[in-house]
């Protein structure tokens, strides 16, 4: 019965095309050409060049062994570092959610809430509670514990793990939804079953639930990876402008510095440079392990 | 026997959790309803005798403006957005194009790129051109950058189409515009809805763009106004807690309309990072 369909389907999209496709497609494909297209010509072109002279492969090799580049392409990995924080916390939020304790709407709307604001909302939030004078020290001080109060942004030596708890603490709601969603639609006879076989919380929850959750935890992997290396130009910007010193410079705000504030835009255009070769590297990669990858896992 | 305190231990983790997200929301809010003075004594007291005057200086500041902005961006940009990704889909849909399906893999490698590779050739464009500091300018990145998402999402869902009501249409004499307006466009309510919601606030929100192109105090936009804003008020934190939830009240309100298309769109396509 389902070979006539699936035969007459395939002639209609067999049928010719006709040129007005070209003018229904026409609007998007120009937008995309003329940002991403001539955005990536031009950058790689201004890389090419020094002060007007064609200079090849030389400022890209001046970028990789600049320091402070090396410095804020270190902080970018060590920020990934807080995926596994992240992804460990967000499972064990769904999980308790998913077990259906009194009140998990509302402990859900909590969780989730952070995720809403703005990220430039948060930066100046958290820039205000975590100054040395800021909210944090004083209720630190107000229940006993003064002690434990640190110039949070403003020490070098913490700076960075400031960044990433609020980094954290904003990223956290999606990886909860995104996780309870996926438990929410796994069928409850497994669970069932396992209780049946006598597994308790933790043995039904890593024998039953992580293993199907395999392809879900991959799909935020990618995505908070992505956010982690290259889009937290806001938290950085907002809260520290990459200081003190470079103790928060990311890539982002390398290239943001080197075109708007020390004007030196080869530089800016040579490390963008870098970094778009580095995402090409990683989404052919990607492309490729989806080809391999069953279709049903991104889903 | 053993469950009760298990229980006890899950309960307290999720309250943990809970006040954990919630007290610098709260902060934000109580700190913008005091004036500076109630403020300094108790920074986390409840504001017991609520005052608008925050409210009232950062309304009378340029913050009006900012948010006007910001509207004007979110709206030309997310509408013009949303018309070409649905042409190109309903092509993509309908015929089949020689190379689409490359194309639409290629999309897939866009949404990743991070913008601030693209911000350094299109200010210097920009500047060529005398189109710093214009709204024009920067819709236009906005609509380039949101393109490929919005495209990918909604061919996904126009090929989900039953191809017998388009074809019905055709017998009825429809050319493709009818097919595409009177067919295909009141089918897709909810998809243009969730791709309309998940891009607006991704305007609203927008930075680094915001930050480099848009410059002069009249032409600034919310998010950008609110770090000026942050180093004019560094004193007076009840003034900043307010600017602050007022630029956090749209996008609440946003949310809440459109919650049900939000978390799908999320859930369902979040290749868009922030």
């Amino acid at each position: 019965m389902s070979k006539p369909a699936g035969s007459r389907r395939k002639r209609r999209s067999r049928r010719r095309t006709p040129w007005q496709a070209l003018v229904w497609i026409a609007p998007a494909f120009l937008s995309i050409a003329f940002v991403f297209g001539y955005g990536v010509y031009r950058v790689v072109e201004e890389a090419l060049h020094r002060e007007g002279k064609w200079v090849g492969l030389d400022n890209l090799r001046i970028v990789i062994h600049d320091p402070p580049f090396r410095t804020a392409v270190g902080h970018n990995l060590r920020l990934l570092l807080t995926l596994p924080i992240i992804i460990v916390i967000a499972l064990m939020l769904a999980i308790l959610l998913y077990e259906g304790l009194r009140g998990w709407r509302i402990h859900r709307f909590a969780v989730f809430l952070p995720y809403i604001l703005p990220v430039p909302v948060v930066g100046v939030l958290f820039g205000q509670i975590l100054t040395l004078h800021g909210m944090l020290n004083s209720s630190l001080e107000a229940v006993g514990l003064g002690g434990l109060a640190h110039d949070w942004l403003g020490d070098p030596n913490i700076a960075l793990y400031s960044l990433a708890s609020v980094i954290i603490w904003k990223e956290l709601g999606f990886g909860v939804i995104l996780f309870l969603a996926r438990l929410l639609s796994l069928p409850g006879e497994l669970y069932e079953a396992a209780k049946v076989d006598g597994a308790g919380f933790w043995r039904s929850h890593w024998h039953v639930t992580l293993p199907l959750m395999r392809s879900i935890i991959g799909f935020y992997v990618v995505i908070e990876g992505i956010t982690l290396v290259s889009w937290v130009f806001s938290y950085v910007y907002v809260m520290t402008r990459g200081g003190p010193g470079d103790a928060t410079q990311v890539t982002e705000t390398y290239i943001y510095d080197n075109a708007f504030t020390s004007d030196i835009p080869w530089l800016a255009a040579s490390a963008a440079t870098v970094l778009l070769l580095g995402f090409l590297a990683l989404a052919a990669a990607f492309l490729v392990f989806r080809a391999v990858l069953p279709k049903r896992s991104l889903r | 026997m053993s469950r009760l305190p298990g229980k006890v231990v899950q309960h307290g983790v999720l309250i943990a959790f809970t006040i954990a997200a919630i007290l610098p929301i709260y902060m934000m809010i109580s700190a913008s309803l005091r004036t500076q003075g109630a403020f300094l004594d108790q920074p986390l007291g409840f504001p017991t005798s609520p005052s608008l005057d925050a409210y009232r200086t950062a309304l009378n500041d340029q913050f009006p403006r900012w948010l006007l902005n910001s509207t004007i961006l979110t709206i030309g940009s997310v509408t013009i957005t949303l018309t070409f990704s649905a042409f190109a889909a309903f092509a993509f849909s309908r015929w089949r194009i020689p190379g689409g399906d490359s194309l639409l893999a290629g999309m897939i490698a866009l949404m990743v790129l991070p913008p601030v590779v693209l911000v350094v050739p299109l200010f210097l464009l920009g500047t060529e051109l005398n189109a710093i500091d214009t709204f024009r300018f920067v819709i236009v990145i906005y609509v380039g950058l949101m393109m490929p998402f919005s495209v990918y999402m909604l061919t996904a869902y126009f090929r989900t189409l039953p191809p017998a009501l388009i074809e019905a249409a055709e017998m009825d004499g429809a050319g493709s515009f009818q097919v595409f307006s009177r067919v295909v466009l009141p089918l897709s309510g909810a998809p243009l809805i969730t791709l309309a919601v998940v891009n607006m606030l991704w305007v609203w929100n927008e930075l680094l763009i915001a930050l480099v192109f848009l410059q002069s105090d009249h032409s600034r936009t919310l998010m950008a106004g609110l770090t000026a804003f942050q180093n004019r008020y560094n004193l007076d934190i009840p003034v900043v807690m307010a600017g602050l939830s007022l630029a956090t009240l749209p996008i609440m309100a946003l949310y809440l309309f459109g919650q049900r298309f939000f978390l799908r769109g999320l859930v369902g396509g979040a290749v868009k990072g922030e």
